[in-house]
This record gives C-alpha cells, sequence and structure tokens, in this order.
C-alpha cells in the first residue's frame, strides 16, 4: 500500500515543530507500524536528511517507549494496541495519517516525536514502592493474598508507564498512572504500612508536576494500551480524602 | 595470564556460606565513602543498585534509557524459577542446582549454579514483600507453573508478564533509593568505554543521547549490567537497542569474554514474515505446558490444519522425548523445529514454521481456563498475525532469544579487569552451554539483590585506589578515544545506513553461526566479516552531527562494535570442536541427532583475551571441575 505521512518535526526543544509530509510506497499490511516508519527513514538516511526520532525498544507492547499519536489517537487507532504493536493491515491504501509526539506541557518534547516523560519517574520515586530492604523479607507464603486481591493488583500493575492517559486526556491528567500504581501497592496487605504516606506523596507529586486534574472523559482509558480502569481514579480521590482527613492520627 | 575462578573450598552447600563469612567487609560508616558505577537498569542492574545504596555505598546508575523502567527485563514472561518445593513435588535447592547443571550440558561453574539455586528461595521472598503480584491459589498462597528442562513446578509467575513486574519490584526498589538520595540515576546516557587507571576499572565515559555531550563518570569499581549480545543476528527477539557495546568496549580494555558461541534460540517465536522485519517475537515457552506441537507428517503439506487429520500429523517432541514431550529443553525443541522445516514439512508461507496447537488443552481444560492462562499471549499473537489461537493453531519458529556467553567473572562476580563487576545475562557464569526458561530472571535477581552487593565489598575492602579526576591523563585519553570514534563513523560519509550493514550481518551470522554450526560455515563467517566490517568503514551513511539527539550515530556505533565481536563468537563456535548445550556442531551428533559433547577435551570455560581488531583473540581456559553432579549423556527420552 502507499501513503501519504504528516509527521511532526522538530529539532530539539528551544526550537519551534512542524509537520512535514512524507510519502512511503510498497508498505506490507503485515508490517508494524514503527517497521514502516523504519522503511521512511532508512530511505531518508540515503538520501542524507534526518530521520524521523521516536521512542521504541521491545516492539512487543510492553517496555512503554514508544510514545506517538497516529491520526489524534496516542498509539493509533485499534485498541489496547501500543503503536509498536499496531499492523499496517490496520490502514488503508493511499490513507493520510498524522504522526505527532504525545502532547503535554509536562512531556517536553526532546526531538520529532520524542518527548521527556520523566516527570512519571519522578511520582513513583515520590512513593510508589514498598520500602523493603533485600534480604529482611519474610517467607513469601507467609503473606497470604487472597486470588482475587492479587489478580487486582495485576490488573493495576500491567501500567507500562508510557504515558498516553495523559496524552489522550483534554486535561493533560496523569491520573489514571499514578492512580493505576497507588491500586496495585494499596490492595496488597505488603502495601498497608505505608499506603496512607504513599497516596499522598504520589497526589502531591503529580500535582507539582503540573499535570491536570480528572473530568472524567475517560479518554484515558480507551487510549491505555493496557485497558487499565478509570475506577481506580475515583478510588484514589476517595484515598487521597481520607488520607488526608485521617493524617492527624499518624 | 592463569583464570583463577576463586571457588571456595569446601562441600558444596556451605560455600557460599563459607565464603560470606571469609570475605572483607566494611563496616557501615565507610560504606558511604566508596563509590560505584552501575550500568544498565534491567533486573541485573536495578536490584544491584537499589541493594548497594540501602547498604550504604554511593551509586550512580547509568541507562540508555527515558527511564529505568524500560531495560528489556521486562518483555520476559513466563516465569522465574525458585527451589521453594511449595507444590510438594520433591523440588529443593539440590534438584534446582542438578537441574541447572544439566540443562546447560555441564558446561558451568558447578560453585555458582548451587548459588544460584540457593538464593532463589530468597528472591521469591524479596519479590512478595515488594508487592509482585504473582499467582495466586485461591487459599492466598503462591502458585506454580511447571517449565521446560524440569519435572517440578518451580515456576513463578505473573501472568504473562512475569519480567515486567519483577522489572518493576527492582526498578521500584531503585525509585525509592533515588528518592533517599542514595541513587543517583542518570538516564538517556549511553555507556562508551571503561577507564582503566593502574589496571582497575575506575569509570566510564558515556555519551549524553540528548546532547550528545561526553561525561567522564568516576567510581572506586564499576559493574556491567548490559544485558546480551542476541542482536548480533540482527532478528531476535532482544529489544532494538540491546547491543554488545559495554561489554565489548570492556573486553577490549581487558575483560575476557567467555563462551561466546553460547547463544540461545528460542523454540517458540513467531516466524518471520518479510525483509523489512525488525524483531522476532517470543510466544512464551509456558504454552508448550498445553501447547501441542506438530508437523504434517507428508512433506510440503500445503492442507490447512484443520483439514491434516490426526494420524497425519507428527507430534515430533512427543514421539522423540516421551518424558519431557513438548517441555523439552530450548535448545533441543528448537533444533528439532528446524530439522522438521529442513526435511521439508515446515507450514506457513515460509515453510519455517511448526504448530503449536492447543485445540486438545481448550477441550480438557475450557477457554476459559487457556485464556486466563495465556490470554494475552494469544491476544498478542493475533494481533501480531491476524490469526485466532483459539481456534487455529500458533505457528512458531526459533529464534535468538538469550547468551549464554558474556564477561568471563570468578565467584565473586569480578572480571578479568579488576574492579569490573559483571552481572545478569551480561556475564557468563550461571547457565553454562544452555539456560533453562525462567532461570534468566532467577540469575539478574540473584546476581543483583543477593550476590554482588556482598561481593564487591570484598574487592573494595582491599583495593588501593589512588584518588583521580577527570583531568587524570587515562580519563582524558579515554574521552578523546570515544570522540575520535565518534568522529571517524560520522567523517565515513558513504552511501548505506548502519541497518543495511546490520541486517547483512544478522544474516551471515544466522546462517554459518546460528542454529547448527559447522568447520566450513565457520571458517566462511570468520572470512565474510571483516569484508562487511571493511565495507562498512568506507561506506556507512550518518545524517547529522555527534553533538545532537542523532539516531543513525547510536545505530552505527553499536553496529561497528557488533562487527567486531562478530568474529570472536565464530572462533569460539570453531574453537569448540563438539556440541554442547546450544552449541551444536553438525560434526558432533549421534546417530539420531542429538548433541554430542567431548568431555576429554573441551571441558572448559574458553575466556578469549583480545589482541587488536581483525586479529585472533588469545584463548585462556577454565577447566570445569564435576564433584557433585555425575557428568552424563544429557537424556530427556
Amino acid at each position: 500500500m502507499n501513503l501519504k505521512l504528516h509527521i511532526w518535526r522538530q529539532k530539539n526543544n528551544k526550537t519551534n515543530g512542524a509537520f512535514e509530509q512524507y510519502a512511503v510506497s510498497d508498505i506490507s499490511e503485515d508490517m508494524s507500524f514503527l517497521e514502516m516508519l523504519d522503511v521512511l527513514n532508512e530511505d531518508l538516511i540515503v538520501e542524507g536528511k534526518d530521520p524521523v526520532a521516536f521512542d521504541h525498544d521491545c516492539r512487543e507492547g510492553i517496555c512503554g517507549s514508544c510514545s506517538m499519536t497516529i491520526n489524534g489517537n496516542p498509539h493509533g487507532p485499534e485498541k489496547a494496541t501500543t503503536a509498536c504493536q499496531l499492523h499496517m493491515r490496520k490502514f488503508k491504501d493511499g490513507q493520510e495519517i498524522y504522526i505527532e509526539p504525545f502532547r503535554n506541557n509536562s512531556f517536553p518534547v526532546i526531538r520529532d516525536l520524542v518527548v521527556d516523560r520523566s516527570a512519571l519517574d519522578r511520582i513513583i520515586q515520590s512513593g510508589g514502592y514498598i520500602s523493603i530492604k533485600t534480604g529482611s523479607a519474610p517467607d513469601a507464603n507467609d503473606i497470604p493474598v487472597p486470588k482475587s486481591k492479587a489478580d487486582v493488583a495485576m490488573d493495576a500493575a500491567a501500567c507500562i508507564g508510557c504515558g498516553a492517559c495523559v496524552a489522550a486526556c483534554p486535561n493533560g491528567a496523569a491520573m489514571l498512572f499514578t492512580s493505576a500504581k497507588l491500586k496495585h501497592l494499596n490492595v496488597l496487605p505488603q502495601g498497608q504500612a505505608e499506603k496512607k504516606k504513599r497516596t499522598i506523596a504520589m497526589v502531591e507529586q503529580m500535582d507539582k508536576e503540573g499535570f491536570g486534574s480528572c473530568t472524567n472523559h475517560y479518554e484515558c482509558e480507551a487510549a491505555c494500551p493496557k485497558s487499565i480502569s478509570v475506577e481506580f481514579i475515583s478510588e484514589m480521590n476517595f484515598e487521597y480524602a481520607k488520607a488526608r482527613a485521617t493524617a492527624y492520627r499518624d | 595470564m592463569k583464570l583463577d575462578a576463586r571457588i571456595p573450598e569446601g562441600p558444596i552447600q556451605d560455600k557460599w556460606t563459607k565464603h560470606k563469612f571469609d570475605i572483607n567487609l566494611i563496616n557501615p560508616a565507610n560504606k558511604r565513602k566508596y563509590k560505584i558505577i552501575v550500568v544498565g537498569t534491567g533486573l541485573a542492574g536495578a536490584s544491584a543498585s537499589a541493594t548497594l545504596s540501602e547498604l550504604g555505598y554511593q551509586v550512580e546508575t547509568i541507562t540508555f534509557h527515558d527511564s529505568s523502567r524500560r531495560a528489556h527485563s521486562i518483555a520476559a514472561q513466563g516465569g522465574i524459577n525458585s527451589a521453594k518445593n511449595y507444590p510438594n513435588d520433591g523440588d529443593s535447592v539440590w534438584r534446582l542446582f542438578y537441574d541447572t547443571v544439566k540443562g546447560g550440558d555441564f558446561r558451568s561453574r558447578e560453585a555458582n549454579v548451587y548459588r544460584l539455586a540457593q538464593v532463589s528461595v530468597n528472591i521469591i521472598d524479596q519479590a512478595t514483600a515488594q508487592g509482585v503480584p504473582f499467582a495466586r491459589e485461591y487459599g492466598g498462597n503462591l502458585a506454580n507453573r511447571s517449565f521446560g528442562g524440569a519435572q517440578v513446578s518451580r515456576t513463578f509467575y505473573a501472568r504473562g508478564q512475569t519480567g515486567q513486574q519483577l522489572l518493576l519490584g527492582a526498578y521500584q526498589a531503585l525509585a525509592k533509593e533515588v528518592e533517599s538520595g542514595g541513587v543517583k540515576l542518570r538516564t538517556r546516557k549511553e555507556m562508551m568505554d571503561i577507564i582503566v587507571v593502574d589496571g582497575k576499572a575506575r569509570g566510564v565515559v558515556t555519551r549524553d543521547l540528548v546532547t550528545g555531550e561526553l561525561e567522564t563518570h568516576l567510581a572506586d569499581s564499576v559493574v556491567l549490567a548490559t544485558g546480551g549480545y542476541g542482536n548480533v543476528f540482527y532478528l531476535s527477539t532482544n529489544a532494538q537497542a540491546c547491543n554488545v557495546t559495554a561489554t565489548y568496549r570492556a573486553y577490549k580494555k581487558g575483560a575476557f569474554f567467555a563462551n561466546p558461541c553460547y547463544t540461545q534460540i528460542h523454540p517458540t517465536c513467531i516466524p518471520v514474515s518479510g525483509e523489512y522485519q525488525s524483531k522476532l517475537t517470543l510466544m512464551s515457552e509456558s504454552l508448550r505446558n498445553d501447547g501441542r506441537i506438530w508437523v504434517p507428517k507428508a512433506k510440503g503439506d500445503k492442507r490447512k490444519p484443520s483439514e491434516i487429520p490426526e494420524n497425519e500429523r507428527d507430534y515430533y517432541l512427543e514421539r522423540k522425548y516421551p518424558s519431557f514431550g513438548n517441555l523439552s529443553p530450548r535448545d533441543i525443541s528448537s533444533r528439532s523445529a528446524k530439522e522438521a522445516c529442513d526435511d521439508g514439512r515446515g507450514v506457513g508461507a515460509t515453510g519455517y514454521g511448526v504448530y503449536l496447537d492447543f485445540k486438545d488443552a481448550i477441550a480438557r481444560l475450557g477457554k476459559d481456563t487457556i485464556a486466563e492462562r495465556y490470554g494475552n499471549l494469544f491476544e498478542m499473537y493475533e494481533r501480531i498475525t491476524g490469526d485466532n489461537p483459539y481456534e487455529t493453531p500458533m505457528m512458531i519458529y526459533p529464534a535468538s532469544h538469550y547468551t549464554m556467553g558474556g564477561l568471563w567473572v570468578d565467584y565473586n562476580l569480578m572480571s578479568t579487569l579488576e574492579g569490573l563487576h559483571v552481572i545478569g545475562e551480561a556475564n557468563f557464569s550461571d547457565h553454562g552451554a544452555n539456560r533453562l526458561g525462567a532461570s534468566a530472571l532467577m540469575q539478574g535477581l540473584a546476581d543483583g539483590y543477593f550476590v554482588l552487593p556482598y561481593t564487591i565489598g570484598n574487592y573494595l575492602a582491599k583495593a588501593e585506589l589512588k584518588k583521580i579526576d577527570a583531568d587524570t591523563p587515562e580519563c582524558k585519553a579515554t574521552v578523546k578515544e570515544v570522540e575520535d570514534k565518534i568522529n571517524k563513523l560520522i567523517n565515513v560519509n558513504g552511501t548505506k545506513t548502519p541497518s543495511y550493514f546490520h541486517r547483512k550481518l544478522g544474516k551471515l551470522m544466522w546462517d554459518k553461526v546460528g542454529m547448527a554450526r559447522n568447520e566450513a560455515g565457520l571458517k566462511y563467517a570468520l572470512e565474510e566479516i571483516p569484508k562487511i566490517r571493511e565495507e562498512f568503514w568506507k561506506d556507512v551513511k550518518i545524517v547529522g552531527t555527534g553533538a545532537e539527539y542523532n539516531i543513525s550515530l547510536e545505530k552505527a556505533s553499536r553496529v561497528a562494535d557488533f562487527l567486531e565481536f562478530a568474529e570472536i563468537m565464530a572462533y569460539d563456535a570453531l574453537d569448540r570442536d563438539e556440541s554442547a548445550g546450544a552449541h551444536f556442531r553438525e560434526e558432533h551428533q549421534t546417530p539420531d541427532g542429538e548433541a554430542k559433547r567431548n568431555d576429554d577435551d573441551y571441558r572448559y570455560v574458553a575466556a578469549w583475551e583480545y589482541k587488536g581488531v581483525g586479529q585472533r583473540p588469545e584463548l585462556h581456559k577454565e577447566q570445569l571441575e564435576f564433584e557433585n553432579v555425575k557428568l552424563a549423556v544429557r537424556s530427556y527420552k
């Protein structure tokens, strides 16, 4: 198939970017979206033009590196799929495709489609862990975890930290990301000791990074390649209020 | 130089405990005076960084990813082994040790493997306490499943995302230490070389991938946790950025490279579909628990799988290896698939594929149970191929997946370059000639959480380290070397992309130094690799400068190292004139096509010393002694 691409090009975070047009031809429907971009880049290099920079690594939908918005959808049109797992059979011959970086004030563009998502790491660093030192753990079966809780913890922990939820949100909120980590750790017996502290710290770090707030558009869940549920957000709000209201007791 | 593995004396079950007592300790107040650089944030690097920081060391952790949560450990699907014996089916440290030595085809160091089996139980405790959401039984206890090469259920798992969850556990432990100030985390910086002062590894030079700036990082010891070199084949299940640069450049600075020819080919990957292909996707080996592997009995049978009756199918693993069947070890499964395809019985458009069929399992257990076990894998398969594995068998074919070889390390995980420690897939130590499934996660975390944090103290306590800074001549010289190499690459200004050369090298390596090797093919590879390298240095094209975010430069720099490294692999495969585990020399096989070892002549670790680009490296041998496991023909029949 032949396609007309409009790709966001931006040299660095000090210059302005713009869409540029590229034509690609003989694209096989078995190619992944990123392989289609590889083909374009190979041609650009041979022509002595700057290849399109984009974050990518595992190409199997788990590392969370890829971060491009395709025709207005973070990771493209297919539900529950990262850009690297999106295949060209989902597009039509002759189609025009707009490709741009994940947009958010807290994700500054580094180059072309590459953005800086370190704000998400800082949210985790503020409290997204269970403080257990190496070597001090009890026997694993000393802490029974009901299967239902283990399952919901896993549902939440499936987040790959790509930031599509942020890019999809009209308010630029990182609440799906933050609430998923909170749910993962707060639902487990191991996570109880630090539950309040964690909840307060992560929510406040999220605000400090400049992310917006949820007003129930649910675009995040729709864009999430792992289909993380927005229910975690309402739970985070509830837990945050509870933690704040009872913080005096600790 | 004589290789000294520094294996402690005494009975194998006491070696590690005794060693921990014998090694030098650094008192807690003094630990903060020492600085350690860790390169890489996969399971090994993240767990080591977090643990070293908890102990009080100053840690500087470097990754070329944008975040320390991206390393390729994240893609491991199936599980992690541990000798917990929760299922009460007769497992023990001894059995895990035995299975691992046997699975490695008697080419690993007994003492290291025993220690690995011992600490495997601590890993599960640690990860569980961190909140890793392992699968549970209804009673709330941890669930297990079985994996290739074992007759007990000792594999812990978190759906099909065990690597992801264990990595996030280590990433979060690391985040905790970043928050506490113990770890300085540097992202988007690629290690370009090791700084050696007075024969000791004292730091690294990195290139900032955003600005292109070359930076000097100094420390008292350097730890490489930079993964394997499977991308030497171009197509592999590794992530795109996985490369040999860090370990190869350490090799050029004096660390010996051990057993580079031991490369594991994973039996269950999605077959190649076209020339543009950038990677091969692995389908977890755990699928072999319930899937049955078959090809048509007749050559060139092009019927749909549903039209091939039961008696015209060859369930070749069940036929050849009745006791292990579809769970035979990876090398055996991979080669059997290749044999069937070479015999003209392969399936799919290219004829390089075999079926992995869930029909019987779905009939026996129901679709829901299968969906719970493998749902995400089935979805992934469908997304890539467009086929639904609930209705039609999957097609699979082997692909390069893991590299058992790596930098040579002693029992303390230190390389032949003093002060340089190597952990995880980047070292050679525990898997011998073949790694069993669910053992990579175990080894990465064992090294990072439970082994290196002890043994590095022994080095630091004794090392005499002079004060250095960025102006020390050795530091400046290393930066200059890196700078020159980058300029040299840019100045070639040829006509072909870095990927062109990578693809060309990969194809050669897969054909001649891949799943099956022979003397003529290896000699041919040794003639061809320098030619590709020469062409690369005449004709590679990089766009842009070194002082910017430059993806063609990054790629070219990594390919340049693969083009040198590939030669050591071929030399090693040629030297090892026997078949062992994943290293299959066609000249050495039993009448029914099994790998035939030669214990008298090749019961050694081959550790190669750098002698110049294009020169034959010098071989050093570490003899392997088997005092606890009897050398035997590995049989899975």
